[in-house]
This record gives C-alpha cells, structure tokens and sequence, in this order.
C-alpha cells in the first residue's frame, strides 16, 4: 500500500541520503508545567492529517486544524490552530469500590471522514465515546413568529409571513456526544482500535477485549478474556490492542510478558486461542529481576502496508514481520545506557511508563519517545537514527534541531548529556506522525510540540 | 548465575572497599522489602494499575523463588563472604515464619504473615478511600480461612468486588428488563463478560451480604 507524497517530504534512503532536517515548528501550551489537569494523555492526526487531537488528564480533547497553505509564501506548511475545544469525560465516583475513575483520556482513534462532520472515539478508564465535530457557519434568520432574541411575538402583531433564510456567521465549531458506550469494562481500558470495515471497534481493558458496533451502545462483544478463574494466579496482562489496517477480521494484543497474539475472529467467537505467538527468546547474559518488566510491551502499531507490526517495551522498539513468530526482524535500542540504571528506575517507578511509537506515512522510520525530553527516531532503510529534545530553547520557527547525544559511561564530549543528569520528570510518552508528511507532533508533560522537516 | 541475576539492574556503589560493598543477598532482600511496600501503595492508591502491580508481584515471586532455590529462604544458606549480619538472619527469619509443612519449594511460597498483615490492615490514607473494600476483603477472607496469606492473595480482593459486585452493576445498568427476580436475573444480564466465576462469586456476595445485614 503505497502513499503519495508531496516532493518536499521525499525521504531519500538511497544516493547519498538526504536525512530529513527536522525544524521546529509550533509550541501549544502553558510555559509553566504545574497544572496536572493538562497533563496531555494522547496524541492523534486524523486521516487527511489535517486535525491533531490531544487528550489530557482532566478530561478535555483539543482539536488542532492545520491552516490552508498559502501557496505563494510556502516557507512551511500551515500551521496548526485551535479548531475545538471540549469536555469529553468528567471524573466519576465508583460508589460501591470507593474509587474514583479518572477523567484522563487514555486514548482517540479518529474514524475517516464520510460527510461534512468529523468524528473520533475517546476513551478514559471505563467509557468510550463518540464525538462529533461539525462546523457551523451560517444561522437563520428572520423567523416569522420569533424576534430576533427569541422571544415569541404577539400573535395578533402578525401581518405578514416571511420564511427565515440562512446568513453567513463566524465559524462555530461544535462537539457533541453521539454515543456513550459505558459499562462493559471491569478493569483499565487501555486501547482501543477502529476495524478496516469502519463499522466495528475494539476496546481492550487490562483482562479483557470488548467488539462493539459505532451504532449500539448498550451491547459488546467479549472476544478475548484472560482472566483467570482465580485471580490469585493472575501474572499476566494485556498492555494494548489494535485492529489490522486492512484485514477485518485480524487484530493483535500485547502482553505484560513481552508476547504479542494475533488472533483470527473468524476462528471463533472468544479469541482465546491466538493464531500466532510472537515472543522473543529471552537473552540468557542481561537477565536479571527486572527482565520481566522491562520485556512488558507498552505500545503495538501495525505498519500502514499491514505487513510489519511495531512494539515498544522499556528499553527498545522492535518490528516484526508478520510471517515471522519466532523473534523480530528489526530491533532499536531507544535508551540502552538504562539498562544498568534500572534498580533506581523500579524505585521511583519510571521503570512501569508506558511510551508510545509511531511509523511515518511510509512506514521507513519508526519514532518513539524518551526521559528528559528527548525523543528517538530510527530510519529503516539507512540504519541511522537521531536523538532531538523537545524544549522551548529551539524556539525559532525553521530552525534546524541540533541532534542530542546521551554519554553513557566514560568522559563525556562536549554537547553531550550524561546519563546522571537525565531529567526523569520529562518524559516523552506520546507522539504523532502525519499520515502523509513530514511532520511530527511531540507531548511533553504540558506541551505539545509540532515538527516540520525543512522546507525548500 | 543468580548473582549475575541481580547485578545488571542493580546500582553499583562508587567504593570498590569489599566490606562497604553490600552483598548479593542484602541487595536483593532490600529489592523483595521494596517491592512489598511498593504493592502496599498500590492499595492506598485511589486507582491501582493492575499491570503495574502484577509485575511487580512477579517480581516478588522471583525473588522468593531464588531465595528458595538458594536457601536464603530457611535463614540457613552459607551465602557470601563472612559473616552474615545480624538484621539480615532477623528479617530472612520473619520471611520464613509462615512457612508451614515444611514445604518451602517452590514459586508459591508464601510471604511472610508478619509482613503482609500490615498490609491488610490498611493504615492511613487507605481508610477513607477503600474502607467499604477493604471491610469486603476481611470478610471474605473469613470465608476461605484455610489458604495462608499470600502475595497471590493479594488479588483476590480485585476479584471479588471487581467480578461479582460489578457484574451486578452492569446487569442494572444495561436495563435488566425479565421478570425474574434476584441476583440470579442480574447475573443473566451480564452479557458483556460471562463467566463462570462471576456466577459462583454471586453466591459467595449472597453469603457475604447475608453476614454484612446480620452484623
């Protein structure tokens, strides 16, 4: 499945490699990182890449559109500017647990677009919903029996009839919920994923995985359950889920354990028999106590072709080809230098968060996110990869970010940042690629950033 | 082997001095102590992350498990170099007071009572958020007063008010609309996650209930 490019994002592997320059491009967000309630959750381009949503811990979904590109002066791409801003979950109190379910979005999956409107699916721990954004920029105007303010006219003042017409207006841009599909999850919702038939969706809680159709909420589909019978033997969890690209009746879900099942819903109605297994052996020399959680899988992506699969656990990103069970096919160390750092990372709990990864619009580079605010991108042709940060210090539009470098041991260079000096607060867990170009949209704690590569 | 186990992920001290150098055994006692307090927060938290608190209850079992495989777990394993210290034998022996018949092999070897207690008595933070749970939990765990206390059990308390309690939840919600009565008709509708746990945890709730109106 080939995607067309324009000839400014032409990625050149091969003849000398022209590697992308990757400039800043925008910043959203407050300077100060202290309010928890913008916390951003989720990141997500639509289809076209013409919208950019976030989610954040208090509940709120904001929708960036990306300005029409003014042809004449095509120093950058449009940039992008708050398109719609809502409430999409409240906190809710769990009265018979005494727990509180959090309003953090964990996840938007925008469906494609089929009319005028666009609409995307957000979830927080136990609801998903389906949100409608449509645009309004024309009201009527002169009502027969109404004033202008609404009020109704003395029937008796009525003389004449007159048919209200539409007058242009500023551009509204509504949200509204078309569907709540609440109640079918016991546990965490942690993904969820649209079917290539744009009719069904799955939602995966951390013991189970639910089908559901965009049209009925009061009715899903269990289809995986892994709980077992008694809790007390519970060692295993299913981290994330997602559909294939192009076969409906194909998904996968990763485990707790490193272990990816693809399953068939063709095969039978619970899924609990995978169709593969893809788990990695495990490297006998790097055991240790920690093996196990450092192997949890915290993010599965297939490629846009549906042929290559794409996991993250703590340390590393790996692909796998479909065909291929037995271990992956390609495997980038994001941050090896943490490997002997992570007794102090299970202490203060860095070593349990769950970053995200991404493929490009042509599958050739795959990104994912880092501590102190950097993040990694790995090329799949040329073997290269970069290390660029995420700070408000490149805050030049077109300015070319400097490639960062982390000194795992030894003498330090100069440029470079040495493992101990890493700031483990800033953590980049979620990021963005547009589906058809170059560029990228990075969250740091309370920012989002937005990346172009170099124009011209 | 299971030194190395350890040595990768641990962090090292700057003094290369032997003697300062903490051994293998205190390095991993300290990592299980950890990991211990680690799923008592998970309880006190408003919303525990069951994947964070199965890793690390894993990690609990390895650790024992080892301490087993090499006999730390008896208090009787000729480990290191010297003499072993004092505090070490103190807190390997509460890790071994509630082993029972002998059988210490093993992944299931069961925590320490003395420790795990703390726990389950919820202090603090826990009472205002978990209270109702926390009471369940005690109850039910009158219920199967035979199994000693284990890091396993640990979920049971998630199993209990999770499955039963919310499978209630979900038949009412969804509009339970027969005619038949009782938690029975609530379990039909049930659709979303059948099981036949839920349906034996309904006759436990039966029972449960039935001791919390008599109190």
């Amino acid at each position: 499945m080939f995607l067309k490019f324009s000839l400014r994002s032409v990625f050149n592997g091969a003849g000398g490699g022209n590697d992308i320059q990757w400039c800043f491009s925008q910043v959203k967000g407050a300077v100060d990182d202290d309010v928890a309630e913008d916390i951003i959750s989720t990141v997500e381009f639509n289809h076209s890449g013409e919208l950019l949503a976030t989610g954040d811990k208090g509940g709120r979904v904001v929708i960036f559109q990306q300005e029409q590109e003014n042809k004449i002066q095509s120093h950058s791409r449009g940039e992008y500017n708050v398109y719609s801003t809502f409430q999409s979950h409240e906190p809710e109190f769990d009265y018979l647990k005494s727990l509180e379910i959090e309003e953090k979005i964990n996840k938007i999956r925008w469906l494609p677009q089929k009319n005028a409107a666009q609409f995307l699916l957000s979830t927080n721990d136990k609801t998903i919903k389906l949100w409608k954004i449509s645009e309004r920029d024309k009201r009527p105007e002169g009502y027969n029996l109404k004033e202008e303010d609404g009020r109704y006219r003395d029937p008796t003042t009525v003389t004449t009839l007159r048919v209200p017409v539409f007058r242009p207006m500023d551009l509204m841009v509504e949200a509204s919920p078309r569907r709540i599909f609440a109640n079918a999850h016991t546990y965490h919702i942690n993904s969820i994923s649209i079917n290539s038939d744009y009719e069904t969706y799955l939602s995966a809680d951390d013991l189970r995985i639910n089908l559901w159709h965009l049209e009925i909420t009061d009715r899903s589909f269990n289809i995986v359950d892994i709980k077992p019978a008694n809790m007390e033997e519970l060692t295993e969890v299913i981290t994330a889920a997602e559909f294939h690209p192009n076969s409906c009746n194909t998904f996968v879900y990763s485990s707790s354990k490193g272990t990816i099942r693809l399953c068939d819903m063709r095969a039978s109605a619970l899924c609990d028999r995978h169709s593969k297994l893809f788990e990695e052996p495990e490297d006998p020399s790097n055991r240790s106590f920690f093996s196990e959680i450092i192997s949890s899988i915290s993010d599965v992506k297939f490629s846009h072709s549906g042929r290559y699969m794409m996991t993250r656990d703590y340390l590393s990103v790996k692909i796998w080809d479909l065909n291929m069970e037995n271990r992956p096919v390609e495997t980038y160390q994001v941050h090896e230098y943490l490997r002997s750092k992570l007794c102090s990372l299970y202490e203060n709990d860095c070593i349990f968060d769950k970053f995200e990864c991404c493929w490009n619009g042509s599958d050739s580079v795959v990104m994912t996110g880092s501590y102190n605010n950097f993040f990694r991108m790995f090329d799949r042709n040329t073997k290269r990869d970069i290390t660029l940060e995420a700070s408000r210090e490149n805050n030049k539009p077109r300015t070319v970010l400097k490639p960062r470098k982390v000194c795992a041991s030894g003498k330090r260079k100069k440029d470079e940042i040495s493992v101990d000096s890493l700031d483990f607060n800033k953590k980049i867990l979620h990021t963005a690629w547009h589906p058809k170009e170059n560029i990228i949209a990075v969250a740091t704690t309370n920012n989002l950033y937005i990346f172009q590569d170099k124009v011209n | 082997m299971t030194r190395m186990m350890f040595a990768r992920g641990l962090k090292r001290k700057c003094t290369e001095d032997e003697e300062a150098a903490p051994s293998y055994s205190r390095q991993r006692q300290s990592l299980l102590d950890m990991s211990l307090v680690k799923l008592q927060l998970c309880h006190a938290l408003a919303e525990p992350s069951l994947c964070r608190s199965v890793l690390i209850a894993n990690t609990v079992r390895q650790i024992q498990e080892e301490m087993t495989q090499d006999g730390a777990w008896r208090g009787a394993a000729p480990q290191t170099t010297g003499r072993a210290p004092l505090d070490r034998l103190v807190s390997t022996d509460l890790l071994c007071r509630s082993v029972r018949d002998g059988a210490g092999d093993g992944p299931a070897a069961p925590a320490p009572r003395g420790l795990q207690s703390s726990i389950w008595e919820g202090d603090g933070p826990l009472e205002d958020k978990g209270s109702f749970q926390k009471s369940l939990d005690q109850i039910l765990e009158t219920l199967e007063s035979n199994t000693p206390l284990s890091v396993d059990e640990l979920f049971s308390d998630v199993d209990s008010s999770y499955c039963s309690l919310d499978a209630v939840l979900t038949g009412v919600v969804g509009g339970a609309q027969s005619g038949q009565d009782g938690l029975e008709a609530l379990a039909a509708m049930a659709a979303p996650a059948p099981s036949t746990s839920c349906k034996s945890d309904l006759g436990e709730l039966d029972h449960v209930v039935g001791i919390l109106v008599e109190t």
